[in-house]
């Protein structure tokens, strides 16, 4: 692969950057306590703010896991939504089957639509995600083993650059059509929603919204970690120069497949986190996640922060996402011309994001 | 009126040859003015002698709205009420009964084809042997070949409901050489009535079944083929950009949609001038073409430009473009889809030999896509313009020193790829919605095919396109729609495991880049 100019080899003053990175999750986490606070009180912060941030959160992590991948590993996932779905669905069959009897046909067992589909008893795949720590290791498990597959299938025949994004790309639409379908048990265009309840605890309440904000917040910043310091090392180093040229690395005797696929599975397993993570704050699942739209929405916002550096993915999700929710509640027409003047004039005149306009240049 | 002309005619030759004893039809049409039983009698010979004239008079007769005029002849009534010295014919049951049957006789020699088809259906409906010779004479003179394959349809029926063994051993013979599932029901039913036949009826059901098969299997082909032709069409273009050029272009799809738009545009700009009609999805061609042309060589010179060598900011770059014109369109006409009609020359249904169904506007985009993957290949292997640009894809430098102006090749390069969108606009807008996200749906699979066919070989994509399509739609009856989709994506992953460049990949030099 071709040497790809305009990225920063050295991390642009890494602890500034970082300080920002933890001052930001340092004034979110004093959100839900705004919530608290009496209505009308000039603080207060709303229920809508607070599952909208706790949204972003959500998408950033995804973010992070796009910047592993793409920014530095030289990745370019166009189907990271995918797994960030795939995440989601296992999160939301098990909020399914904790609805129990509650549903509106009182079925003890089966979800209102297998009973409105007709289904006897529970599919095989079904099978475990009553319980939590099941359910949350398949939320990891799934996009990883689907990562690991095709990351292997993909690598192992050199597959890079633009190819792996169309291929990427292709399979999102494909998850996407499979997950539409009625018989795939999956609840159709309908998806999972009307859930009830999580860990014994009532879905809806201001104590549930400030528990999953406190858990997002809690795992991005796990996450950041373990990005951070992963990128830190050796192996780290070596994704960077694969990212930079590939045949040169391999010839130097290191084992490109294997670094790109660790990568690339562990950055499918936290965009499952983050998806997981994501469907009880917004309390809804359907095959509308998997559009390739979604996925390649989430390239921007790493790209509009700033590729390979961490704290840009972030913030790039965050801005993008703010101004998305304010320009769709100002002129909802406006937002997709804007959105796609982003990716037009970030590769153009924003090469390094928005974190590479702090650096002075050289 | 000429029926007026007509009866007045009949009638002069009526009176005078009225007691013929060979009955002619006029003498037995005198004759409907006489009493039930002559009646009775002139109607069913009417319906044996199988003269087309019958027809109106013993409609009229049914509706009573025949007249016995002063001089004995008959005549239908035309005005509001029966003029001087004419009395309006009464008919009993015995008459009705008559009628029905002799007109559903007469209906098989009508001058009109719809009529001749519903009386050959009707004789289907309620097979008697006593039809046979009237479907045979039918036959003789029918030369419209469906309705033929209605009446000998109707004549095998009719054969299997006789007594004689021979007759319907004919009858299942006949029905044994036809393709069509009415005659293989009408086998199926004859079973328990004629159990000494029961061989016979088995092969012939085997026959027509496996003739069935056979259509079947040439209609799935042609279905593969035409969405191969869609995928060609579509997938051209990016040959071009992406193949030629490297340069991948995500706003493809919406270069297509706008080319089926300005089908839209010219269609209505024709609409009220009737010489140009017919001819405005010729029209269209060029209009879609230099649209998306220049559209390209504006989005090539002004952004793609200076992005050279970071092919994923490429993608994110045209992809944005993609997403900025589909809105635009959006808001400009609306999201609802838009309508295309079809010049009279692409619609129907065209029957091949062997009953294979096909529709014409579907057949008229393979022959398009065919025509324009011949006019991509001619425009570069002949003319000047396609050496350049065949020159400055081997080597840059070089073509530049020997006085070609490489920027104003990329920019006409990405504008041919581009103006080929706008013609599988054209295409589509024929067979799809025109909605904002007409692009959508076609810009993935055209990927597969060009990556399948190998990047930068036009024999690659036509190859890859086709392969494509009939795998689709090999695989759709027996995995359903998406599953088959996700089944050539997943054969696509596994195939590029063996030829990671696709079925014609470059080699040399050019490879490596």
């Amino acid at each position: 692969m071709r040497d790809t100019p305009g990225l920063p080899v050295e991390r642009p003053r890494p602890a500034r950057a970082q300080l920002l990175f933890w001052v930001g999750i340092a004034a979110l986490a004093l959100l839900p306590l705004l919530n608290a606070l009496p209505e009308g009180h000039p603080l207060h912060a709303s229920d809508f703010l607070v599952s909208v941030i706790g949204k972003w959160i959500c998408y950033a992590m995804l973010a992070l896991a796009l910047d592993l991948a793409w920014g530095y590993a030289g990745i370019l996932s166009l189907g990271h939504g995918a797994f960030f779905a795939l995440g989601g669905y296992a999160m939301g069959m098990h909020l399914m089957r904790l609805i129990g009897p509650r549903g509106v046909y009182g079925h003890p067992v089966l979800p209102d639509f297998m009973v409105f589909l007709g289904y006897e008893r529970l599919p095989w795949y079904w099978l475990g995600f009553e319980h939590f720590p099941f359910a949350l290791l398949m939320a990891l498990a799934v996009p990883g083993l689907l990562g690991f597959v095709v990351g292997y299938l993909a690598f192992r025949s050199r597959i890079t650059g633009v190819y792996l994004s169309i291929l990427t790309q292709a399979l999102t639409y494909a998850l996407m059509l499979a997950f539409f379908r009625n018989d795939m048990g999956f609840g159709g265009n309908n998806g999972f929603t009307d859930f009830k309840e999580l860990l014994g605890m009532p879905l809806g309440t201001g104590t549930a919204r400030a528990l999953l904000f406190y858990a997002a917040l809690v795992s991005l910043a796990l996450v950041f970690l373990l990005c951070v310091k992963l990128t830190r090392t050796k192996f780290g180093r070596v994704l960077t120069a694969i990212r930079d040229a590939e045949a040169r690395t391999r010839f130097l005797g290191y084992d490109t497949l294997r670094h790109k696929l660790f990568v690339f599975t562990l950055s499918a397993m936290i965009a499952g986190l983050a998806g997981a993570l994501y469907v009880p704050i917004v309390g809804i699942i359907n095959p509308s996640e998997f559009s390739p739209g979604n996925s390649i929405e989430a390239v921007v916002w790493v790209a509009f922060g700033g590729r390979g550096t961490l704290v840009g993915a972030v913030l790039g999700a965050f801005s993008v996402n703010a101004l998305k929710t304010w320009l769709t509640t100002l002129a909802p027409d406006l937002w997709l011309i804007v959105l796609g003047a982003l990716f037009v004039l970030v590769p153009l005149l924003l090469p390094k994001g928005l974190i590479g306009l702090r650096r002075p240049r050289a | 009126m000429s029926k007026r002309l007509l009866l007045c005619l009949l009638l002069l030759i009526a009176a005078p040859l009225g007691a013929r004893a060979q009955d002619g039809f006029e003498a037995l049409a005198a004759r409907l003015g006489g009493n039930f039983n002559q009646q009775a009698e002139a109607v069913e010979r009417l319906g044996a002698l199988g003269d087309p004239r019958a027809i109106p008079l013993l409609q009229a007769l049914g509706d009573t709205r025949l007249l016995r005029l002063a001089d004995g002849g008959v005549a239908v009534q035309d005005g509001p009420a029966p003029p001087e010295g004419a009395q309006v014919l009464r008919i009993n049951n015995r008459v009705r009964a008559a009628i029905r049957g002799a007109l559903g006789r007469l209906q098989l020699v009508s001058p009109d084809p719809g009529e001749r088809r519903r009386a050959a259906d009707a004789i289907l409906r309620n097979r008697s042997a006593d039809d046979i010779p009237l479907l045979e004479a039918a036959l003789a003179r029918e030369a419209v070949p469906a309705i033929r394959a209605r009446m000998e349809l109707a004549l095998g029926g009719a054969r299997l409901a006789a007594s004689d063994p021979a007759a319907k051993r004919a009858g299942i013979a006949a029905l044994g050489t036809s393709a069509d599932p009415e005659a293989r029901s009408l086998l199926l039913a004859a079973r328990a009535a004629n159990a000494e036949l029961l061989a016979e009826i088995e092969a012939a059901v085997a026959a027509i079944d496996r003739r069935l098969a056979l259509r079947r299997a040439a209609e799935t082909v042609f279905q593969g083929l035409s969405l191969g032709s869609v995928l060609l069409l579509a997938a051209l273009g990016l040959a071009v950009t992406f193949g030629v050029m490297g340069v991948i272009n995500m706003a493809h799809g919406e270069f297509v949609m706008l080319g089926a738009y300005a089908t839209v545009l010219v269609q209505e700009a024709c609409r009220g001038v009737p010489a140009l009609e017919p001819w405005s999805l010729p029209l269209a061609l060029p209009a879609a073409f230099v649209l998306t042309a220049a559209l390209g060589a504006a989005m090539e010179r002004g952004l793609i430009r200076h992005l050279y060598g970071r092919p994923l900011e490429t993608l994110l770059l045209t992809f944005g473009v993609g997403m900025i014109l589909q809105q635009v369109v959006r808001l400009l006409f609306g999201a609802q889809n838009r309508e295309v009609l079809s010049p009279a020359w692409m619609t129907g249904v065209l029957v091949l030999p062997g009953g294979v169904q096909v529709t014409q506007n579907r057949a008229w985009i393979i022959v398009f896509s065919l025509l324009v993957l011949l006019a991509t290949l001619a425009a570069i292997r002949l003319t000047r313009f396609g050496l350049e640009m065949r020159a400055v894809v081997q080597n840059r430098r070089i073509a530049a020193t020997m006085g070609i102006r490489t920027g104003r090749v990329d920019a006409m390069t990405f504008a041919f790829g581009s103006g080929i969108a706008g013609l599988a606009g054209v295409a589509l807008s024929q067979i799809d919605n025109v909605s904002p996200n007409l692009g959508t749906g076609y810009i993935i699979d055209s990927f597969m095919v060009v990556v399948f066919g190998g990047v930068g070989s036009l024999a690659g994509t036509l190859i890859g396109a086709m392969t494509l399509g009939l795998v689709n739609k090999l695989l759709e009856p027996h995995a359903g729609a998406v599953l088959a989709k996700v089944a050539v994506l997943v054969g696509i992953m596994l195939f590029i495991q063996r030829r990671p460049k696709g079925l014609f990949a470059l080699k040399g030099r050019a490879a490596d880049q």
